[in-house]
């Protein structure tokens, strides 16, 4: 019996302990944000934090996860309005947005080791997240508006991060 | 007004132009479908696409499938301007798979030109459909009315009405011809041309359940499908029952799969999509996946099974030193033109490999077969195809089968084809219930309808002058006859004929055993390279500027209007833009860095870029920045997206030039992106965009600024090292990126 924790929330497995963490994640309990690309650790969409360390979810038996924390996209807000999210959202990052996922858990783990990361510092972490419609100009981008919210709001504690505009696509919206 | 270009028979005539641009004739389905929304009767009836509650807020259906390109929210842009609605009152959904609403389709950067009018007129019919209620509840003449943000308003007496007030009084109002109604004058435009988020950003950034692979249905089952390694095999036997033992395990079983109608068919609407193999069935996926580790099959390989790279391309040396088989074009003569002793005679040979598509979301399809009836949850690009498929393979009428579209992880051509849903439909049939069959990045890899590789010949002279006087190229690709195989083909129009007096296009084909296919930018994504590379080196040989001489070749234009041959005018206009905003000759740039330029016209667009490179002694590029000017006419609907997927566009590209599959004993040599690589952020350059608007219909984007970034980047290779890359991929030359 392996027990572990997502997003707050615990759970407990009976079944293969080899099996994947993603495909707990994705069949077991779930949750779909976090995608499947490769399997083999080299397209960076699986990734989740585990005990707030990002970590490839296809990669990671869930026997490896036992006892541990895990955060995957789902929980990173409740309504997407973490700064990374609102970030990407404001600059409409996505094309197909499947590496998404992957890649605000990527930038979500970057800003709290770096809160004010480098153009280098997110091609190094950010490196093993693979978007294949090649949004990485924007990717960057809305790093570093992430990180200009963090610290905006850490100046302004009270307010919500910034306000998540509705569902509803919106004029006006994107960069430029 | 911008001159309208897409009327019937320029539609028909599209498919004989060069430049590998126009798809239509790839899918005449998709063409036929888009005529049935044009000309006299109002086929598209506003009623399908609008919907209009009483508070005010307008649905409106997106009918395209959406694998990334922006076409959930370009049509409702659309019908949302001529409605004449504000766009935060505008809800989008997403249509289901029907022919009211025309072609359903994503492909060929076709959505734009095929929609702009009919979807423009939808919101300008139900527009007119609403004065025409206020103006029977005012009893007064509908010319006298106007509407603004979604009110219907009678100046005259200083009065207004929602459209939500309106709405079911004008659903009874005839919907007036098409012909007839007034659009708006462009200077008007408040949606077109003003950027909107994808709509459907918020949930792709929460991780909502939206994509193919994501879809679950209440006693849903898992597969996967182990497909026969070679082209055209079968399964002979296979350990089934230690397969069915293992845990969660349902059922495994050997599908003979549907023969192809022939050796080089349309893939795109001949393919009965089942190929042979052994599926397993299981209660999770995991489950099923773990149990194919188990798998063994004796399989019969058919006659592919000695199918080597190495082999056909010595097999491309001997024939390029043979007579070509066919003629494809022929102006002047080009031998008389290298006798001569005033010109300079330049000879090379370009090969390209067999490339993958490799979107980031494996293939998968959800499928339900039930009493004889089919519902199939698919990212597929052409669910039309896709339903006229099935109901050939599995013998039931179109009518029962449902498809509800799903928004794909990137579709880059792969998901034209629809074999995942005819393989996820045959599994749900035969165990009887809903299954998702879900394939691994291998199987997505290894089961591809490639990009075909090649091989071209050219030679070329200029004269004293430095003018491009000859040019020939003998293409060998694969195919039997006259048939090529599926958007590997090339024809005699391809640039630069009708621009050199001496031209000839000759070519040869060979057998293979590998299916083709459409991947972003057919074609044009790899002859670019070779044209425009031979065009540089033609440059150099005429010891002139690279941008010069491609001004001057352009300048040679046949008369406008000629047909088949793209407008010269719009072409120089992009490479002028890209020259000025790069800096070209105007810059001193350090030993070791360089800029290289190419052109491309294709699927209606002009694309010049620019790419600036380092490249270091142990052959590292660094690509320090990409300029890419782009004319698609007079509107850039969604700039924001626009921007966004062009940059996309040129790191596919670049991407492109890294990759490569290879057959060995008839099996497909690569297998994940360790071997089949793409571009990372590191490596990505930055990518100024600039839009040329002209005075021409607004066409797609998709594709045509892919194919230029080849080339320039190439070109600029050449310019800092002296070495040409006449062979695909670079790491064949030792060059990699930084
Ligand atoms: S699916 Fe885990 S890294 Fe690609
Ligand atoms: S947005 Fe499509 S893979 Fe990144």
């Amino acid at each position: 019996m392996i027990r572990l924790k997502v997003n707050g929330k615990n759970h407990r497995f009976n079944g293969d302990p080899n099996m994947p963490l993603l495909w707990f994640l994705r069949d077991e309990i779930d949750l779909k944000g976090t995608k499947y690309g490769c399997g083999m650790g080299l397209c960076g969409a699986c990734t989740v934090h585990v005990n707030g360390r990002p970590a490839r979810a296809c990669l990671t038996p869930v026997s490896a996860a036992a006892n541990a924390a895990v955060t995957t996209i789902e929980g990173v807000s409740p309504d997407g309005s973490h700064p990374v999210q609102v970030a990407w959202e404001e600059l409409d990052v996505p094309q197909c947005g499947y590496c998404q996922a992957g890649q605000i858990m990527s930038a979500c783990a970057l800003l709290s080791s770096k809160p004010k990361p480098t153009d280098a510092d997110i091609d190094t972490a950010m490196n093993g997240n693979l978007c294949r419609c090649g949004t990485y100009l924007r990717v960057r981008a809305a790093v570093h508006k992430a990180a200009e919210l963090t610290a905006a709001n850490r100046t302004r504690p009270a307010k919500p991060a910034a306000k998540a505009s509705s569902a509803r696509t919106t004029r006006n919206g994107g960069n430029k | 007004m911008p001159k309208t270009s897409l009327n019937r028979r320029t539609f028909l005539r599209a498919t004989a132009l060069a430049g590998g641009g126009f798809m239509l004739g790839l899918y005449p389905k998709a063409a036929a479908l888009a005529q049935a929304g044009r000309g006299a009767a109002p086929a598209l009836l506003p009623a399908n696409f609008i919907s209009i509650a009483s508070n005010g807020l307008v649905t409106i259906a997106s009918k395209n499938p959406e694998t990334g390109q922006h076409a959930l929210n370009m049509l409702p842009m659309l019908i949302a301007e001529e409605l004449d609605v504000d766009w935060k009152d505008v809800k989008i959904v997403r249509a289901g798979v029907d022919n009211k609403y025309g072609s359903q389709f994503t492909g060929g950067s076709i959505a734009t030109p095929s929609n702009w009018e009919p979807m423009r007129q939808v919101g300008g019919a139900a527009r007119q459909m609403l004065i025409a209620a206020a103006a029977q509840t005012w009893g007064v003449a509908a010319m006298e009315c106007s509407t603004a943000s979604g009110r219907v308003v009678h100046r005259a007496t200083n009065r207004s009405l929602g459209y939500g007030e309106l709405a079911s009084t004008a659903a009874t109002m005839p919907v007036p011809d098409f012909r007839s109604l007034k659009l708006k004058d462009p200077k008007d435009y408040k949606i077109i041309g003003t950027t909107t988020r994808d709509v459907e950003n918020k949930e792709i950034i929460t991780g909502k359940p939206i994509f193919g692979i994501d879809v679950t249905l209440p006693g849903m089952l898992y597969a996967v499908y182990q497909k026969t390694p070679v082209f055209g095999g079968r399964a002979v036997n296979a350990n089934l029952d230690a397969v069915k033992a293992m845990k969660g395990v349902r059922q495994a079983f050997i599908v003979d799969g549907k023969p192809l109608p022939s050796n080089f068919p349309n893939y795109l609407n001949d393919d009965p999509g089942l190929e042979a193999g052994v599926a397993i069935v299981a209660d999770s996926w995991w489950a099923a996946q773990s149990a194919r580790a188990k798998l063994e099959v004796k399989w019969d390989e058919g006659k592919w099974g000695t199918l080597n790279s190495e082999d056909i391309a010595k097999k491309a040396g001997e024939l390029s030193r043979q007579t070509p088989a066919r003629t494809l074009r022929k102006d002047g003569d080009v031998e008389a033109v290298y006798k001569r002793s005033d010109v300079k005679v330049v000879e090379s040979p370009y090969t390209f490999p067999f490339i993958a598509h490799a979107p980031l979301e494996p293939q998968n399809c959800t499928a339900h077969f039930k009493d004889g009836k089919l519902e199939i949850w698919s990212t597929t690009q052409t669910p039309q195809i896709g339903r006229t498929i099935l109901s050939r393979v599995f013998g039931i009428p179109e009518k029962d089968i449902t498809i509800h579209m799903v928004r794909g992880g990137g579709g880059f051509g792969r998901r034209l084809y629809n074999d995942y849903m005819c393989e996820a439909a045959w599994i749900s049939k035969t165990v009887g219930a809903p299954v998702k069959l879900l394939w691994t990045r291998e199987d997505d890899m290894q089961h591809d309808y490639y990009r075909a590789g090649g091989f071209q010949y050219l030679k070329g002279a200029v004269d004293k002058d430095g003018k491009l006087i000859a040019w020939q190229d003998h293409f060998i690709g694969y195919g039997e006859g006259e048939t090529f195989t599926h958007s590997g083909q090339i024809d005699g129009n391809e640039f630069p004929s009708r621009f050199v007096p001496n031209f000839l296009m000759q070519s040869t084909v060979m057998p293979l055993g590998l299916k083709t296919g459409a991947l972003r930018a057919p074609r044009s994504n790899v002859y670019s390279w070779v044209f425009q590379s031979f065009i540089d080196e033609l440059a150099h040989a005429a010891g002139k500027d690279p941008l010069q001489f491609r001004l001057e070749l352009l300048g040679n234009a046949p008369p406008k209007g000629t047909q088949g041959v793209m407008d010269a005018e719009r072409m120089i206009g992009v490479v002028k833009l890209a020259a000025e905003k790069s800096g070209w000759g105007r810059r001193t740039l350090p030993k070791g860095t360089a800029l290289g330029t190419g052109f491309h016209y294709s699927h209606r667009g002009y694309f010049a870029e620019v790419a600036e490179v380092t490249v270091s002694a142990d052959k590292k590029i660094k690509v320090n920045k990409v300029w890419v000017a782009g004319d698609i006419g007079s509107q850039i609907i969604n700039p924001g997206a626009s921007e966004n997927l062009t940059q996309g566009a040129v790191i596919d590209g670049i991407s492109e030039m890294l990759q490569e599959i290879s057959l060995k004993n008839g099996r497909v040599v690569q297998s994940n992106f360790h071997d089949h690589p793409m571009l990372r952020m590191s490596q990505a350059p930055p990518v100024e965009v600039h839009f040329l608007k002209s005075d021409n219909t607004p066409t797609g984007l998709g594709e045509p600024a892919l194919p230029p970034i080849l080339p320039a980047i190439a070109n600029a290779i050449f310019s800092a090292t002296g070495e040409r890359i006449r062979t695909l991929p670079i790491t064949k030359h030792g060059f990699s990126f930084a």
